[in-house]
């Protein structure tokens, strides 16, 4: 299968003061169109450094990094922007959701990058809370929703772009078990029926059985792989 | 950022704003509290002005060079009207007119009847009744707005009195019959009683006839007011009376300068008031931007780029501006055609007038910037993963 994201000696140092920490060291890695990798390993060890690269969040101190074949860290922040817009659904571990706004305006809030109308985008939300099963929580702020619920507006808001790539941290970790699974159940669809590319941060050996692919990751190299 | 892509957000801006109610109210009412104040500091510029506005520029006024309050002899009209390019002349004495209480004073003033009303178009009076005017010695002519507050209508005999000048009979009062109510042009302020100055002149004690107040003067080309003004002044140069001749215009600017102290005090006061609201909405726009680090990290995360976070940044002070802004201005216009019509006679033209409302429009969008601009480039610079990090 064609590789998605292809990374080759991938370094990301922090300086503080004189003090350099090198977070990822010369990390290489393949990830195919269509997988569903869980990437584990201690705290510290890189996991959320490489999930922020990926996602253009942050830039690689050196090394090699392209998505779909576009070397990501070498665009300018607006087109980077755009990119992440485009191309990449963030998950996030305490669903990051706007309080002020409805799950539906949380989940149209990607759109409104795009120049769709205001119907069209409407109507893609729902469908994104429909496909998550919250259709009967549209107007409902984050603070009367459950843990769950939360996460599944998260869900919704980032796939109602499309998106390639979905890159999840630590999704299920402010969960109980029953919404955890429920959540990861959900992403596996995701990657199954709709064809979505996942790559999910977590601390969790049994949501981690449910991606395709395991990386384990310690003192920002790749120790161990499980498939 | 497009007209329509600006709407698109307008939801989320307005959902910004609901975030901190209590703190929103109290920003929004501050800056309310700073364009009423602006725009009723304008109207009563505005009405501060229209005098000025109204003074002609064809006419020049003649008066003692020592001081405005000295009376010139009256034989000084018949040689000012032999200067060359005058066109006609008339004259006007204050004699600090009332009808009970001298502190309640009523702008009257003796004049040479038919060539002022030739003088003053702005005067809009039925023929019929200048005419009738013209023919009664003992009647007089009325402004609305004093007809108004009096309840006076054509025909009544009025006992007006002077606080400066008496009869030869030692009384102070003339019963004048009103012949005419005239209005300004404009809206104009018509507080004014005039009555004929040869009548009044002929009653008066010997010590105080022949004295005119000021010499008004017609020029039949106002470009040349400053010459003439120089050949009447130079006529009367090393006289014991000597004069001061200036457009009517300088000389109402000259009046305005006195009390010109008073806008400049409003001026301050609005500055300061501005200068406060600045401060408050800038804090309020920064306490605001600082709570939401994390969701601008998110909204960063999600595609939105550094150039649409600082519009959106600004666009939610310039929001907050607008409110409060219009809504103080629409207050302070209420206000002001209340005011308006309840000062009519002590006030006229007191009014919130649109060049002020534009000019406000302005203050607002510019003030919405100014608050807004150092939270806006702290948002736009912030990193994503720091911004994520602080959540």
């Amino acid at each position: 299968m064609k590789a998605l994201i292809h990374l080759r000696d991938l370094v990301k140092e922090y300086h503080r003061g004189e003090e350099s920490l090198r977070v990822l060291d010369g990390l290489s890695l393949d990830i195919a169109e269509g997988e569903f990798v869980a990437l584990m390993g201690p705290s510290g060890s890189g996991k959320s450094t490489l999930l922020n690269l990926l996602g253009g969040l942050d830039r690689a101190t050196s090394g090699e990094l392209t998505i779909g074949g576009l070397a990501i860290g070498e665009l300018p922040d607006a087109v980077l922007a755009r990119w992440r817009a485009d191309h990449v659904g963030f998950i996030f571990q305490m669903y990051n959701l706007l309080p002020v706004l409805s799950a539906e305006r949380n989940v149209e809030l990607p759109l409104l990058l795009t120049d769709l109308s205001a119907a069209e985008r409407r109507r893609r939300a729902r469908a994104a809370l429909t496909l998550v099963g919250l259709e009967h929580r549209l107007s409902h702020r984050p603070n009367e929703l459950s843990g769950g619920q939360q996460q599944r507006v998260g869900i919704a808001r980032a796939i109602v772009t499309d998106p390639t790539l979905l890159l999840c941290d630590e999704p299920t970790g402010d969960l109980d078990r029953k919404s955890g699974d429920e959540i990861l159940d959900l992403l596996q669809e995701l990657n199954r029926e709709h064809g979505k590319t996942i790559l999910m941060v977590t601390h969790d050996p049994r949501a981690a059985e449910r991606a395709t692919r395991q990386l384990h990751l310690d003192k920002g190299e790749l120790q161990a792989e499980v498939r | 950022m497009k007209l329509a892509r600006v709407l698109r957000y307008l939801p989320l801006l307005w959902a910004s704003l609901r975030r901190r109610r209590v703190r929103t109210t109290f920003t929004i009412g501050s800056i309310f509290i700073a364009f009423l104040m602006y725009a009723l500091a304008g109207a009563m510029n505005h009405a501060f002005d229209q005098g000025v506005q109204q003074a002609g520029v064809d006419r020049l006024m003649v008066q003692q060079k020592v001081s405005f309050i000295l009376p010139l002899p009256a034989s000084y009209l018949n040689r000012v009207k032999g200067v060359d390019g005058v066109e006609r002349v008339s004259s006007a004495n204050w004699i600090g007119g009332y009808l009970k209480d001298a502190r309640e004073q009523i702008p009257t003033f003796p004049i040479h009847a038919e060539e002022y009303l030739d003088m003053y178009p702005e005067m809009l009076l039925p023929r019929g009744e200048r005419q009738n005017f013209l023919d009664d010695r003992t009647g007089f002519l009325v402004g609305r707005a004093v007809a108004d507050a009096y309840g006076w209508k054509v025909g009544d005999v009025v006992p007006l009195k002077s606080s400066i000048y008496r009869r030869k009979d030692g009384s102070n009062v003339w019963n004048l019959t009103i012949r005419g109510i005239f209005d300004m042009r404009d809206e104009g302020d018509s507080r004014q009683l005039l009555f004929h100055y040869e009548y009044f002149n002929e009653t008066l004690a010997d010590a105080q006839k022949d004295r005119l107040g000021w010499i008004m003067v017609q020029v039949e080309d106002p470009a040349q007011s400053d010459a003439i003004g120089q050949r009447i002044d130079a006529l009367f140069a090393n006289s014991p009376a000597e004069t001061k001749t200036q457009t009517e215009r300088a000389m109402a600017q000259g009046f305005m300068k006195q009390i010109g102290s008073i806008g400049t005090i409003l001026g301050a006061v609005v500055s300061a008031v501005f200068f406060t609201m600045l401060l408050v909405s800038a804090n309020t726009m920064a306490q605001s931007v600082r709570e939401r680090t994390s969701e601008i990290g998110v909204l960063k995360t999600l595609g939105f780029g550094n150039t649409t976070i600082l519009s959106l940044v600004l666009a939610e002070s310039v929001l907050i501006t607008a409110i409060g802004g219009l809504l103080g201005m629409g207050a302070a216009w209420l206000l002001g055609v209340q005011l308006g019509t309840a000062l009519k006679q002590y006030l006229p033209g007191f009014a919130v007038d649109p060049v002020t409302l534009v000019k406000g429009l302005v203050w607002v969008i510019a003030l919405g910037l100014a608050a807004g601009a150092w939270p806006a480039v702290q948002a736009m610079r912030l990193k994503i993963v720091d911004a994520l990090r602080r959540g």
